[in-house]
């Protein structure tokens, strides 16, 4: 990890390596939460509770 | 008596709930981040490269030592002439208009830099050392315009030096006791003793690094070990880390202005990027108050997907009361 | 409700600081909105949780930095264990960002402000920029070469501003001090008064096609 890192070059913007794939991961990261189902979520809350506890 | 901010029960009615266990999700989180980021520490560590050292600059680049040396003992180095807070110059004082922050908020630090890298070490080196002691005596018994020449003379000759033996070897000329004072420094901090003479200031105890950073940046060596790591910032070096390892990504959009005009030309670069960025900040943390901004979510409508169980639902069961 | 060590009697009047004090707290924060067991049901998504994952991480930040002040800013250079400590440091810091800026695009998205909830968005952007100079005044003070470069190029930034003349990022003593101690509590006091504004308010409920939530928008003819 010592060595350089190698950088990627579009017009005016210069990211290293890392650092592109930390923001690409981000947004893999973010869309998977979109789509992705949450657990322990049964359809659409058709037992009608009211939040009043 | 009034109520909470919100009236929770008013607020949610006619919406359902499920059990959720927020403490449990805190615990599940932060063993799950922890072992991702101790796997992360184990896997691949993180950097270190050793800092530079004013020995090793003196002993890897002396010619780079010495003209940086001379230029702080003619007062035409970068810190020299910079202005507050270091000195009284203002070659490095950025204004837009009138507006001048840099100037107002005065000389803190009262460099003089040919007394404090130079002179003053040099000083504390002749005790014991004749030829240096006679040196500085020549130099500061000389007027202003004598040492400027032999000054100007001796910079323009390093223009052209060579280092043998880690000596530095120039042409001859009329340099005066120029080139014993800045051998006898380069001296000094072949052995480590300028790293120590900077920091100290002549007290014990110390954690103020502004002199040996200063005098370091004055340098190219130290530039060129920051290019070799991509660090410089027509390389958009504030978002980059030494090594392979990932950086300051969240600083984007502050590197990214020193990229394109004005910015990348202008001399009050640094001044115009902090004010833009302060504008960019405002405008974020006043989002909810700002038109557009603050309607986008609206036109691109990615909580259709975040709540799609929601609006399916809301479509078996409208809702009742128009607010 | 008096507590089982006041005796039985009329409690102090309405003069009384202490009961207002606790009065003001229950009907701000009664125990059941700070700790609630359910949640309406559209929470159910893992855009929600970015928060927490980011304030997680920044439990993983504040505890690795405790290990690293009490032995010293020198040890981990030294010291196989300390450098370990380092990276879990190091990392903890990249994490925390990342969820930070993942929690922002989703609230944003969301137009959580709504609803009274524009002073909750506002804490949470302090938060990141407060934690942007925590990080700053963290990375000046590492003692190595990537130390000495950010603080010599940043100096001028900084110095632009006027605000070089008090805050010296080339004294490795005050940026030391102010990463480890003052930054680290204020970051902390800021996000527990966040997850508190959250408490208080609960989720903001979805964007609605009516036009109930601040903002002032004429209402879209169509229905979601």
């Amino acid at each position: 990890m010592d060595t350089p890192a190698s950088y990627v070059q579009v017009g005016f913007i210069l990211i290293s390596l890392p650092n592109l794939l930390v923001i690409i991961g981000m947004l893999v990261v973010f869309v998977a939460a979109l789509v992705a189902p949450f657990p322990g979520h049964r359809g659409a809350g058709e037992d009608g509770d009211d939040l009043a506890d | 008596m009034k109520g909470p901010p919100v009236d929770q029960d008013t607020y949610y009615r006619g919406i359902p709930t499920l059990p959720y266990d927020l403490v449990k999700e805190f615990v599940l989180a932060l063993v799950g981040s922890g072992i991702i980021i101790v796997v992360l520490a184990l896997a691949l560590s993180s950097p270190d490269v050793p800092p530079l050292t004013i020995q090793t600059w003196a002993q890897q680049d002396p010619v780079d030592f010495v003209t940086t040396a001379t230029s702080e003992l003619a007062g035409t180095s970068f810190s020299a002439a910079y202005g507050p807070p270091y000195t009284d110059g203002s070659d490095s004082v950025q204004t837009i208009g009138p507006f001048a922050p840099q100037a107002w908020a005065g000389n803190a630090v009262h460099l003089d830099t040919a007394h404090d890298f130079v002179l003053g070490p040099l000083g504390d080196a002749s005790v014991g050392n004749a030829d240096l002691a006679a040196a500085l005596k020549t130099y500061n018994g000389a007027d202003t315009t004598t040492q400027q020449g032999w000054l100007t003379a001796y910079t323009t000759a390093l223009d052209t030096a060579t280092a043998q033996d880690g000596q530095v070897v120039v042409a001859s000329g009329d340099y005066g006791p120029v080139p014993v004072l800045m051998s006898n420094l380069l001296g000094v901090a072949r052995t480590g003793g300028l790293d120590g003479l900077l920091l100290a200031g002549g007290q014990f105890f110390a954690t103020n690094y502004t002199r040996p950073l200063l005098f370091m940046g004055d340098g190219g060596y130290l530039a060129g070990l920051a290019e070799d790591q991509h660090l410089l910032g027509s390389q958009w070096g504030m978002m980059n880390e030494t090594g392979s390892y990932p950086g300051q990504a969240w600083l984007w959009l502050y590197s990214m202005w020193y990229q394109i005009p004005p910015y990348n030309t202008a001399p009050n670069a640094d001044l115009l990027v902090v004010l833009t960025m302060l504008v960019v900040t405002l405008l974020l943390a006043f989002v909810p108050h700002i038109p557009i901004l603050r309607d986008i979510p609206r036109w691109i409508p990615i909580h259709r997907l975040i709540w799609r169980d929601y609006y399916r639902w809301r479509r078996r069961h409208p809702s009742p009361d128009p607010t | 409700m008096t507590s089982p060590t006041e005796p039985p009697g009329p409690a102090l009047g309405d003069g009384s600081w202490t009961g207002a004090t606790r009065r003001l707290l229950e009907r701000l924060i009664p125990l059941d909105h700070l700790l609630p067991t359910r949640q309406p049901f559209f929470v159910g998504s893992w855009v929600y949780v970015f928060g927490v994952v980011a304030v997680t991480a920044l439990v993983w930040v504040i505890g690795s930095g405790v290990v690293l002040a009490f032995f010293g800013p020198g040890w981990w250079h030294v010291s196989g264990v300390g450098h370990l400590v380092n990276s879990i440091h190091f990392w903890s810091v990249q994490f925390f960002f990342v969820f930070v800026a993942l929690h922002l695009w989703g609230q944003y998205f969301m137009a959580s402000w709504r609803d009274g909830r524009a002073a909750t968005w506002l804490v949470g952007v302090v938060i990141f920029i407060i934690g942007l100079v925590t990080g700053f005044t963290g990375y000046v003070a590492q003692q190595n070469l990537d130390a000495q470069w950010i603080a010599i190029n940043a100096k001028d930034g900084i110095n632009a501003t006027g605000a070089g003349a008090f805050f010296n990022v080339l004294d490795f003593g005050q940026m030391y001090g102010i990463h480890v101690m003052l930054l680290p509590i204020l970051v902390t006091m800021l996000v527990a008064l966040h997850v508190l504004q959250v408490r208080m308010r609960g989720v903001v409920k979805p964007i609605e096609v009516k036009a109930s939530s601040s903002g002032g928008n004429p209402p879209p003819t169509a229905a979601p």
